[in-house]
């Protein structure tokens, strides 16, 4: 009997081992990848230490103006979409939470709608478009400005906490907009602190949007430099800063190193913070499911 | 009083009532000005939108907008339907979706019982944060990855598979109509399974442990334990997954197809979503692809909210 038990545990810590270690060595042999010359990465194989380690690749990396604008397009949005687009929903759930709302049931069914049906792409492209919205900054925040779950999540939030506390301020001659900003605000730091890291997250890794609104180049984000690089295989954009001598470096720097070297650069923030906030993530998928 | 007077003063009741919550937005002045930006996002991007459905049904042309388009009836759907391309992108959507989810499915269930059965908290913690990375990472990084690790000349997994199993020819994982659809699927689960199973194991923590303690007592090994107490006590959780992943069925994942696919591998990989993609920014058939979306949408309206009433039954509470 004992022993039986042992063997399927073994089998289990196998098996957990080999899932961890798929997604482990994969970073890792990418890294390699990265800080190896031309001749390693061509040669192929699973790479599970840089040979002949350099810099180069991401030396050209960071030297190339596309890749800065892209993190600074990045930060815009990020910055500018979480602060707006979380002191927005906050708001705009919290009128909800009121029970005395005038027609809140048909208010909450108006955002909960826009869960279930869309008008789809063309159309929400053509109102960008005719709003005037193409290539600038509002069109990678505004068409998704408000999230009707998060907005669902919040109000059942703010539902939770005790009416007592507004009631003493509304007598103390409070309105309802301080309250939300000094009373309720504060005390619903937990959710604006998930809901906030939902949306970082999810502007730094947006590319569709970017995609399909923005074709001016310097407005461009990290993400949509990647899939140039990667995916379409563009060189011109890593070329037109080292146009200098570029096919000359070209055979000393790997394209695909460069690539790897692309990857590290664009999600080296969410490798760096991700063990310490992903707590936070694990309990906001909580939230959501307990009864959103 | 008869009763069909009491019923239409009820009726009358309520209308009153609905009239008289009017004078509620007078009232609360200040609220209704908080509302009023989530209402005006509301409007502009999602509503507008839904009026934009009519280009649908009309043969929508630019220079003379969306009024001033001719309409044109169900022509846009019956040229659609006429085409292989796409009957084929519904196909293939409904063929990954539900490959997706008879492999992908179950792999965040099982993940969630191997855990709970790992009785050093250190190692359990090291591969939840592990085995939850990916799911942070955008398709476009991943895309990235795999198209080095999977790559038919020097990529890590062909020579993995030559050097280790034998296998002489190099495999064409994202070129090849054969092992396409695989590709995606494996790709799907590597990237989800970890954080898929925190609902699971969420409430398996949530299982009164006295219920092992009992089991145990009366002689039930590790594998009865599992078998008789964790499993069934996961079994809602598990029907009310299945069916919200059956409701999404239209969705086969576009993120992912769209930056992994290539014209070799429209045969397998073309779906719904990209098709409309194609059509409709690519080659500006902007009425045509709103009229494959908008079936798309309906049948995924009817879907999701199906799925998500018998969902909500079954839970005993709502999902929103």
């Amino acid at each position: 009997m004992r022993k039986r038990m042992t063997v399927g545990k073994t089998v289990i810590y196998f098996l957990l081992i080999l899932l961890s270690a798929t997604i482990v060595v994969a970073f890792w042999h990418l890294l390699s990848l990265s800080l190896s010359p031309s001749y390693i990465a061509t040669k192929g194989g699973l790479l599970l230490y840089p040979r002949d380690a350099t810099l180069d690749n991401y030396a050209r990396v960071i030297g190339n103006r596309y890749i800065w604008q892209g993190y600074k397009n990045t930060l815009i949005r990020t910055v500018t979409g979480t602060v707006l687009q979380l002191f927005f929903t906050a708001m705009g759930a919290y009128v909800l939470s009121k029970r005395f709302f005038p027609h809140r049931t048909f208010w909450t069914l108006f955002i909960v709608f826009t869960m279930f049906f869309s008008g789809g792409l063309i159309p929400t492209y053509l109102v960008v478009k005719n709003l005037g919205l193409l290539n600038t900054y509002a069109s990678m925040i505004l068409p998704g400005f408000i999230s009707a779950y998060n907005l669902v999540i919040m109000r059942n939030f703010f539902q939770s906490l005790p009416e007592e506390i507004e009631e003493s301020c509304l007598i103390d001659g409070a309105g309802r907009l301080r309250i939300f900003l000094q009373i309720i605000l504060p005390l619903s730091r937990p959710i604006l602190a998930t809901v906030a890291l939902w949306l970082v997250v999810g502007h730094w890794n947006s590319w569709f949007d970017v995609l399909i609104y923005i074709s001016d180049d310097t407005k461009f984000t990290l993400q949509i430099v990647l899939r140039r690089i990667i995916i379409t295989g563009s060189k011109e954009i890593l070329d037109t800063s080292a146009a200098a001598g570029a096919a000359e470096m070209e055979s000393v720097v790997s394209s695909e190193g460069l690539k790897a070297a692309c990857i590290f650069v664009t999600t080296l923030p969410i490798l760096c913070t991700y063990p310490f906030v992903q707590k936070f993530f694990v309990k906001g998928i909580m939230i959501g499911s307990l009864k959103g | 009083m008869t009763r069909a007077s009491i019923r239409a003063e009820k009726k009358n009741g309520v209308f009153m009532d609905w009239l008289y919550s009017f004078r509620g937005y007078r009232k609360h002045l200040t609220l209704v000005l908080m509302f009023l930006p989530v209402v005006v996002y509301f409007v502009i991007f999602k509503y507008l939108p839904m009026g934009g459905i009519v280009i649908a049904f009309k043969n929508y042309k630019i220079s003379q907008g969306i009024f001033g388009s001719a309409w044109c009836g169900l022509d846009n759907f019956t040229k659609a339907f006429a085409t292989s391309t796409f009957s084929r992108s519904v196909r293939n959507t409904l063929t990954i979706s539900g490959l997706k989810l008879l492999f992908g499915f179950p792999m965040p269930i099982i993940l969630a019982l191997m855990l709970n059965e790992v009785s050093h908290p250190r190692f359990k913690k090291t591969v939840q944060t592990i085995s939850y990375l990916p799911h942070f990472l955008s398709w476009v990084v991943l895309a990235g990855m795999f198209q080095q690790l999977l790559s038919p000349n020097n990529g890590a997994v062909n020579a993995l598979l030559r050097d280790v199993f034998g296998v002489e020819k190099s495999l064409y994982f994202l070129g090849d109509n054969r092992y396409f659809r695989g590709t995606l699927i494996v790709t799907d689960i590597w990237k989800n399974v970890g954080w898929s199973s925190i609902l699971y194991l969420a409430t398996i923590t949530g299982i009164d442990p006295e219920l092992y303690e009992a089991a145990t007592v009366d002689g039930a090994t590790r594998w009865q334990c599992t078998r008789y107490i964790t499993i069934p006590s996961l079994v809602s959780t598990i029907v009310v997954m299945l069916i919200l992943n059956v409701g999404s069925i239209m969705d086969a994942g576009f993120d992912q197809i769209f930056n992994l696919y290539n014209s070799a591998v429209y045969q397998t990989g073309d779906i719904i979503d990209t098709y409309v993609y194609r059509y409709g920014l690519g080659d500006m058939k902007y009425s045509l692809a709103t009229a494959v979306g908008l079936f798309k949408n309906v049948i995924a309206f009817v879907l999701v909210l199906g799925t998500n009433l018998i969902a909500r039954r079954i839970s005993g509470e709502g999902i929103w």
